[in-house]
């Protein structure tokens, strides 16, 4: 047990351990009640372009306006219900595409030999260091009716008119799939390699086919990734703004276009801020469930 | 077995294509002469030549670096004492709440993270003054926050991982708890930290989201003016730009793995 006082006689362990809480105590965590309290106050134009919630009168009395008219305007305006559940569906196709992408190059790298199983998971986590903006922008030219596709698909003669893809929804589930693809290879990677093989030899010396023995077998055993997978890009696909900016329509309604557009073109910063309170508890449970996954897969 | 033998290795296959396509075709077209996609107008450099040439891009990357390699740095010491409390700190009150804050900027859509980072700034500076106005500093704040998560994701794995046996030894001989750090514990997770601190690196270099919500006037970084150029259409001189940045990230990933080869080899 000396390991563990390795670090314990050093004196400034206090301060290893309370600079980064404090830090993202600060710069993480109360941020969310500043948004909270924004969402809560009027709009009004000035800079910043809200007004205080507590004025101070005579006589050392604090007037507290709250002001839930925000989030009764979203509410009641068919538009934003209408893209939190668009956000929902367009982020749960992405993953399902993601997934059905992901889980034969998963399957193929944790059962390579090395070290082809290197130089694959390397391939896979390359594109992730390079610019995302810029792996976005290279499906513009893909997909364009004038574009890449569109040229290969009709010289090749299988359509006789240029398709609609950009600026479609199947644009950006393309999109999301494709710059969140090593989100959900890693997980999956990480439960495949774990798999015990004894396992699928018994299933075949007891008769299973393959595809039997992968559905009873590898499926089931390999769920934990799957989820994990699954949230690591249902999450943020959630909040996605570049992807539906860039490959969507403009009848594409994504939450974070939308929370982009109140605060950048109406400068309406309390109704951005609620857009956002709104956003958050529709992810806390998605997140929890994760980091559920997480502290399981740890102990294990 | 058909099914690992043959199904899987192929929609594998049409995976790595669909991952690596795009990247390809967004390195042949930068040398296309033609303005078009779908005209090849012969091997040319003249969009590289536009790239050096356009102030604005050059002045924005040369920003964009700065901001990048400061808030890399700190978030890799940010990130390590994260790391380290979360490893080997039992004791510690905080941990429930530090894990989550280390986990949660992972997977937070950017925009709320922008957000309620501007929001934070406009009322810090309202009540205290710092920091005045939006501008490089609260961009490099921002960067050091999520960059911070991400290092000590990477540091809490590797530091899971190794042998702890040399520290003991080290200790068991005499050497006090913080030479030990110094020339067993960082020497060992050096990998991790150079792996750490280059992803923290390039996240800042390509995050537009968060940038674009707590940046002020003056302080337009390298995918600020990318994104509204994009926005506008195709223009050939950013496919040069990709093409340098894989060009360099290319290099990093072979390097990478040449030198786990050789790891791997004397094992």
């Amino acid at each position: 047990m000396r390991s563990k006082r390795l670090f314990q006689s050093i004196a400034g362990r206090q301060w290893v351990a309370w600079i980064p809480t404090v830090w993202l105590l600060t710069f993480f965590l109360v941020p969310f009640l500043v948004v909270l309290k924004i969402s809560l106050s009027e709009s009004a134009i000035a800079m910043p372009p809200y007004q205080p919630i507590v004025q101070w009168l005579e006589g050392g009395l604090a007037e507290i306006r709250l002001n839930f008219g925000n989030y009764l305007f979203l509410i009641d305006d068919p538009l934003y219900l209408a893209s939190y559940g668009e956000s929902v569906r367009i982020a749960l196709v992405s993953t399902l595409v993601t997934l059905f992408i992901g889980y034969p190059m998963a399957h193929v790298i944790a059962m390579a030999p090395e070290p082809r199983r290197t130089l694959l998971l390397i391939l896979v986590i390359l594109p992730f260091w390079t610019s995302f903006l810029l792996r976005v922008y290279a499906w513009i030219a893909i997909l364009k009716s004038n574009g890449l596709l569109n040229a290969v698909l009709l010289n090749l003669g299988l359509i006789s008119e240029p398709l609609v893809i950009l600026q479609t929804d199947l644009a950006v589930y393309l999109g999301i799939a494709y710059t969140y693809l090593p989100f959900m290879v890693l997980p999956l990677y990480a439960a495949l390699s774990k798999l015990d093989r004894t396992l699928l030899e018994a299933a075949e010396d007891l008769g299973a086919t393959p595809w039997v023995s992968f559905w009873t077998v590898t499926l089931p055993l390999t769920l934990p990734g799957i989820f994990a997978g699954s949230l690591l890009v249902f999450v943020p696909a959630i909040g996605e703004f570049v992807i539906p900016a860039l490959l969507g329509g403009n009848d594409t309604l994504m939450i974070g276009k939308v929370l982009w557009n109140e605060f950048f073109a109406n400068r309406d910063w309390p109704i951005a801020s609620a857009v956002a309170i709104i956003m958050l508890c529709l992810i806390v449970g998605p997140l929890m469930w994760l980091s559920r996954l997480q502290s399981r897969a740890e102990r294990a | 077995m058909r099914l690992s033998r043959f199904v899987f290795p192929v929609a594998a296959s049409l995976g790595f294509g669909f991952l690596y396509i795009p990247i390809l075709i967004l390195v042949v077209y930068s040398f296309n002469a033609s303005k078009l996609v779908t005209v090849w107008g012969g091997l040319s450099t003249q969009w590289y030549v536009e790239l050096f040439r356009d102030p604005q891009i050059l002045d924005a990357a040369k920003l964009s670096f700065q901001i990048a390699a400061i808030s890399a740095t700190l978030a890799l010491a940010l990130g390590l004492a994260a790391a380290i409390t979360l490893v080997r700190f039992e004791w510690f009150r905080g941990r429930t709440w530090l894990t989550g804050m280390v986990a949660a900027p992972l997977v937070m859509p950017e925009v709320i993270t922008g957000l309620s980072l501007l929001l934070l700034f406009v009322a810090l500076d309202n009540l205290f003054g710092w920091p005045s106005g939006r501008g490089v500093t609260t961009i490099i704040l921002a960067h050091t926050t999520f960059g911070m998560a991400f290092v000590a994701v990477i540091i809490q794995a590797r530091l899971r991982g190794m042998d702890r046996t040399l520290e003991e030894a080290a200790m068991d001989l005499g050497a006090r708890p913080l030479v030990v750090f110094f020339t067993i514990t960082i020497p060992t997770i050096a990998p991790a930290l150079v792996a750490a601190w280059l992803l923290a690196f390039t996240l800042s270099l390509d995050d537009l989201v968060i940038a674009s919500f707590v940046s002020g006037p003056g302080s337009s970084t390298l995918p600020m003016v990318v994104f509204s150029k994009v926005r506008l259409g195709i223009s050939p001189d950013i496919n040069a730009l990709a093409t340098l940045m894989i060009l360099i990230v290319g290099l990093g990933g072979a390097v990478g793995f040449w030198q786990m080869r050789r790891a791997m080899r004397r094992r």
